[in-house]
């Protein structure tokens, strides 16, 4: 096991290092997530109780999008440079490999945009009650998207333009995702006592994506190094 | 141990590359892939390596690891050098000693001989991306030193390297085969390399 993990964590360590240094990818997804939340109050005017009703949804799709938008040069740079080849021949099974960056996607991205999301939560209105439940489903569903886009990224490896191609693949995908984190915040604002139920659902989604989705993103990885 | 290759065919874009192409090497032998553009080397590399599954034939090793792939017991290195810009040179070196189950944990003896076999020594906090091509070559090659795999498939593996790189490497390469080890190496050029055999493709494609 001790073998098994050590190329593991090497290859998280290495992709947090590689995001911290070169900082681009987890910017822009920081910046457009800004943007779109920032956009979306100034089209619709100034109707505070409009906002405070579609405040969670919006903070939850503009996530979205900023996670997929970054999503494209998943696996491309490691690709192009010859490392993904070297790692598929390594001690680690490319199921783990694809694990390991979808983890260390999710820790560079969905983290940092889930951080963001309260403070747009101002420009929205979002009502106070529901700050916490907000950052409490992000938390749970992010991992859903990383892993799960982790699969269009192998995909849409070799394709131009990857990004958008993945929005398009992808999106129905995160559909369950998006349901379940806005019915629970939702849920949680009425006090309908829908919560849990939803809320749990929203976990089990993500565990499921985690454990799944790196094999059927090793499987397209494969593919694509033929 | 033994690389043995059965009757192999590969087909790129619905064209057959080679066709019935048989050889065995043994422990401390080289084999030097040749031919023209287009003759097949790159490809006959990667399905030694398991990138590509053969068209017909078999691959197989006999005497080495019971239970890792082919691909396990090799080091490929191909045209692009799997070197990171944003890692300095010791960074990256790191990387793939720890990823590949190199024995870097034990001190860091193994990565400052590999550093200085290969001349990196004074680039070691230097990021890749502000090396010559050459010197991303030797950061690359680095990687045959770090972890220790018994075959080596080296796809052009002089590519942008100085005369005293190319000896460095033919040195490398002479130290693997006297251990044992076995390299499969496609080039156009003379490697330097003791006990090599040549396998020229591209005139084997006419028996398809």
């Amino acid at each position: 096991m001790k073998t098994f993990m050590n190329p593991f964590w090497h290859l998280v360590r290495r992709d947090l290092r590689l995001a911290w240094k070169e900082g681009g990818t987890i910017g822009i997804a920081l910046g457009f997530y800004l943007v779109v939340v920032t956009m979306l109050p100034l089209s619709l005017g100034p109707d505070l109780n409009l906002l405070s009703r579609i405040a969670p949804g919006l903070l939850w799709v503009a996530l979205l999008l900023a996670t997929l938008l970054s999503l494209g040069r998943l696996f491309e740079t490691d690709f192009e440079d010859g490392s993904l080849e070297a790692m598929a021949i390594g001690p680690l099974p490319l199921e783990a490999v694809a694990a390991a960056k979808s983890l260390a996607h999710w820790l560079t991205t969905g983290i940092p945009l889930t951080i963001l999301a309260p403070v747009l939560g101002l420009l929205v209105n979002l009502p106070l009650e529901a700050y916490g439940v907000l950052l409490a489903t992000m938390l749970a569903g992010t991992p859903a998207v990383s892993f799960i886009g982790a699969i269009g990224a192998a995909l849409t490896l070799r394709a131009r333009r990857s990004g958008v191609l993945i929005a398009l693949l992808m999106l129905p995908l995160f559909v369950p995702t998006l349901l379940f984190g806005i019915e629970a915040i939702g849920a949680a604002l009425t006090g309908s006592g829908a919560f849990l139920p939803a809320f749990l659902i929203l976990v089990a989604i993500s565990l499921a994506s985690v454990v799944l989705a790196p094999v059927a993103a090793a499987l397209a990885l494969r593919f694509q190094l033929q | 141990m033994q690389l043995i290759a059965e009757k192999l065919c590969a087909r790129r874009g619905g064209r057959i590359l080679f066709a019935g192409l048989s050889f065995a090497m043994g422990a401390g032998e080289a084999l030097l892939v040749t031919g023209p553009n287009g003759a097949g080397k790159t490809t006959l590399l990667r399905t030694l390596a398991g990138f590509l599954p053969p068209e017909a034939g078999q691959i197989r090793v006999e005497g080495g690891a019971e239970e890792a792939s082919i691909g396990e017991q090799c080091h490929y290195v191909g045209h692009a050098n799997a070197v990171k810009p944003g890692l300095t040179v010791a960074e990256n070196a790191v990387f793939w000693g720890g990823f590949l189950g190199g024995e870097l944990g034990g001190g860091p003896g193994r990565l400052d001989t590999a550093l200085a076999t290969f001349s990196l020594e004074a680039l070691r906090d230097i990021p890749a991306g502000y090396l010559s091509a050459g010197q991303r070559r030797r950061a690359g090659l680095m990687r045959l030193l770090l972890a220790r795999r018994p075959i080596w498939l080296l796809d052009e593996p002089t590519a942008s390297l100085d005369q005293a790189g190319q000896e460095v490497l033919a040195g490398v390469v002479n130290a693997h085969l006297a251990a044992g080890g076995l390299v499969v190496a496609a080039t156009h050029m003379a490697l330097g390399f003791d006990r090599a055999r040549e396998l020229r493709l591209g005139s084997a494609v006419a028996a398809a």
